[in-house]
């Protein structure tokens, strides 16, 4: 009988410590999507998170002496996520989009780069409406990639959505899809991968659609905290003037992503 | 095959700190399952007309309701609601952590299985056991811990051993709203090295250990609460 | 005098519904109900219902299929691990032990994105006239959870095989009956009747694991309330809407089945 009453108490204490302490004021939980999305976020063999935007965030964070925590949490729940607080800040190349402001509110852009077609190396087409007429387009859902590629390849046989891009790179890989439409430098990644080596090329940058494609991606916070999007805005002003962007930039690139004043794409 | 070594260069480390995390929660989630049940039977039983009709609802609910649609509502809803309800009174919201969440969210749905399992557990009891504790002057609460649940167990530990294993199964599902098990983390290595079927089999393998290494605890538990009874051969 | 009883026993049952608790609980979920036609969102309905029937429809023969390829893989899973030698039946067993003992979440992604990603590496399959199919990603999600529900019914059949009685099997072979004809009049028409009651949970059961084929990105009734809710932000109304429609199919399956087995005559013997 003793054991059973153990056991109830045991259990008893593991839940209340579950639910854990009361919340620190001064945390800033970062929220990134929990999938590889190299070279900028995606974890490494013994589970860290490492990439261009974890650098970023940091040097933001360390600017603004805030005390951030990396939160991976689901792509497609990112939003709901921050809306109901599991999250402060959304890092996770996100689009500004009129959209999403509905919902959310954004810090100003931290990078800017152009939005790509790839598809199988043996099957020669360009990136524009016509020449996906009647192929199968792969975007990952939530994305500026989906609502474009619906928008602007309304010929396509179908436009596939996945929870990651990573799965939507495989089934490219795998034959299941004749394209997937996706930032230019997350699949200039995966196109330097063997399996994107084998498979793939690059089929070409698509037309601009701001509207759509947004001024470039932000960190994404709750609309009332604006405290915390100034805190956001002047850090990425002040990386940007000391140096300190450019340092964590050309360790991933060769070029410039920030993009330029006016908007090239 | 070097994929899998459990230092750095290799993944099995991640997966095999997936798979604590999944035996975590697991654990948690039958652990509060268990108290659920075991109040939601005595509330079944014993409780007023409003309880059980309540009670109802609830099992009905949750057995009717698909496991991953009740997690993205519990995920999302549960813990807003919670952080809504302290403010509302006055304290200060509480940091729920995702293996927090994720514990109350499969405990929720396991509480309504546990109800079911205990309830039925302790109607098998015989009727003259209770009366017996009765007729002694025990309290209720006595009578409980002296006599309903021990008495209960042997009858309630298969259908509680079926609860484990389904639990750890469905750990899975917190895959889809972000939190780390081993599902999640396969599905990261997988992604990372595009090593697909290899991270997939290899996941296979360790919820299977785990199955097989519970049914054998399982057999030595049922054995134990057992002890004393006629054995079931006998029986019939 | 009848229709006096069958007014007593409608009030009778009327009477179930009316105590006052009942009543008052009615009134408060009808209030909770209507709150939440009145103060959450639905507009997006209209817009979103033609695409939710077809996931409706989609989940429906994905549920009808599986269950009935599943359990035509079950019988034989039963029969080998209830009386068959030891090669068929240890294979039966591990299969059964294998699809019970790991989640199918996993056996789903290790079928589309492991399997999957293997077979356009031969172009003998690519050139075959599968892979239209094997392009698909139903075919994987029909053949995951077929596997799925033949795992969990074999091993209810083993037990209904092995559970009718000796006596029926012998009387039958003293009849000078052949084993085929045994096993098609005696034993697979007697298993079958101790399994059916299981098969109305198993079947809820698998229609609680279709909206797992939406990560595998079939668009069920599940993904398209994944997609109102990336359309819209909105977290609440769409999965309140889906649990109520998961909820309305898994009465009418409970009904249906309870009327299957009414009508059968259930004599185990």
């Amino acid at each position: 009988m003793k054991t059973v009453l153990k056991t109830f108490a045991a259990a008893l204490l593991i839940g209340v410590a579950a639910m854990g302490g009361v919340a620190k004021a001064e945390q800033v939980k970062i929220g990134i999507a929990a999938e590889p999305y190299p070279p900028f976020t995606s974890p490494d063999a013994s589970g860290k998170w490492v990439g261009w935007e974890i650098d970023f965030v940091n040097a933001v964070c360390a600017e603004e002496k805030l005390d951030c925590v990396i939160t991976p949490v689901a792509w497609d729940g990112i939003i709901p996520a921050l809306t109901t607080k599991k999250i402060d800040a959304i890092v996770s190349s996100m689009s500004i989009t009129d959209e999403r402001k509905k919902t959310i509110d954004f810090s100003d852009k931290y990078y800017n780069t152009p939005t790509a077609i790839i598809g199988p190396k043996d099957q020669k087409f360009g990136a524009t409406p016509d020449d996906l007429k009647g192929k199968v387009i792969g975007v990952q859902v939530s994305t500026v990639h989906a609502v474009y590629a619906k928008k602007h390849f309304t010929g396509a046989q179908e436009i596939k959505e996945y929870q990651t891009q990573d799965e939507a790179n495989n089934d490219l890989a795998a034959g299941r899809i004749d394209a997937v439409q996706a930032d230019s430098i997350a699949l200039g990644e995966f196109l330097k991968t063997d399996q994107g080596k084998a498979c793939c090329d690059l089929k070409g940058m698509v037309a601009p659609d701001d509207e759509v494609l947004g001024p470039g991606v932000g960190v994404g916070v709750r609309k009332e905290d604006t405290a915390l999007k100034e805190k956001f805005n002047a850090g990425i002003k002040a990386i940007r003037a000391n140096g300190k962007y450019d340092e964590i930039s050309k360790k991933y690139f060769d070029f410039d992503i920030y993009g330029g004043a006016t908007q090239s794409n | 095959m070097e994929l899998l070594s459990p230092v750095a260069p290799g993944w099995g480390g991640t997966l095999l700190v997936g798979l604590l995390h999944s035996i975590e929660i697991a654990v948690g989630a039958t652990c509060l399952g268990l108290m659920i049940g075991t109040a939601g039977a005595f509330g079944k039983l014993y409780g007023g007309p409003v309880t059980r009709d309540l009670l109802a609802v609830y099992t009905t609910i949750v057995r009717a309701v698909p496991e991953l649609v009740l997690i993205l509502l519990l995920y999302y809803a549960g813990t807003d609601l919670i952080n809504q309800m302290l403010t509302a009174i006055g304290y200060s919201r509480v940091d729920i952590s995702g293996l927090a969440a994720g514990i109350f969210v499969l405990g929720f749905v396991q509480g309504a299985y546990s109800t079911e399992v205990i309830r039925g557990a302790i109607l098998a009891i015989p009727q003259g056991q209770i009366e017996a504790a009765r007729a002694y002057g025990m309290s209720p609460g006595l009578m409980l811990r002296r006599i309903t649940l021990p008495a209960m167990l042997p009858f309630a530990i298969p259908g509680l051993a079926n609860l484990w294993l389904i639990a750890t199964k469905d750990t899975a599902l917190l895959a889809v709203v972000g939190f780390f098990e081993l599902t999640l983390a396969t599905r990261q290595a997988a992604g990372v090295t595009k090593a697909y079927l290899l991270f997939y089999l290899a996941a296979g393998a360790l919820y299977l250990a785990l199955t097989l290494f519970s049914n054998l605890i399982i057999g030595r538990v049922e054995a134990w609460s057992r002890r004393g009874m006629p054995s079931v051969k006998e029986a019939r | 005098m009848s229709a006096e009883a069958v007014a007593i026993n409608m009030a009778a049952r009327a009477s179930i519904w009316l105590k006052p608790h009942r009543i008052v609980l009615i009134l408060i979920a009808l209030a909770l109900v209507l709150c939440a036609a009145f103060f959450m969102r639905w507009d997006w309905l209209p817009q979103y219902w033609e695409m939710g029937l077809i996931g409706l429809w989609r989940s429906l023969w994905i549920l009808a299929v599986t269950c009935a390829l599943g359990f035509a893989l079950a019988v034989p899973l039963g029969l080998a691990q209830a009386g068959g030698p030891i090669w068929f039946s240890a294979p039966a067993k591990a299969f059964c032990t294998i699809i019970r003992g790991t989640p199918l979440l996993l056996q789903l992604w290790l079928l589309y994105y492991g399997l999957g990603s293997i077979f356009p590496q031969y172009p003998w399959i690519r050139e075959s006239w599968l892979w239209p199919y094997l392009r698909q990603a139903w075919p994987y999600a029909v053949v995951a959870l077929t596997f799925s529900f033949a795992g969990y019914e074999g091993e209810v059949m083993r037990g209904a095989f092995a559970g009718v009685p000796r006596g029926q099997l012998e009387a039958a072979r003293a009849f000078g009956m052949s084993r085929w004809k045994i096993f098609r009049r005696i034993w697979l028409p007697q298993a079958f009747y101790r399994a059916l009651p299981t098969l109305t949970g198993e079947t809820v059961l698998q229609l609680k694991s279709t909206p797992l084929v939406a990560t595998i990105s079939v668009i069920d009734i599940f993904a398209v309330s994944s997609k109102v809710r990336q359309d819209t932000y909105l977290t609440y109304e769409p999965l309140l809407l889906l649990a109520l429609i998961y909820m309305t199919i898994t009465g009418i399956l409970v009904f249906v089945f309870s009327r299957i087995e009414a009508r059968i005559p259930v004599k185990i013997g």
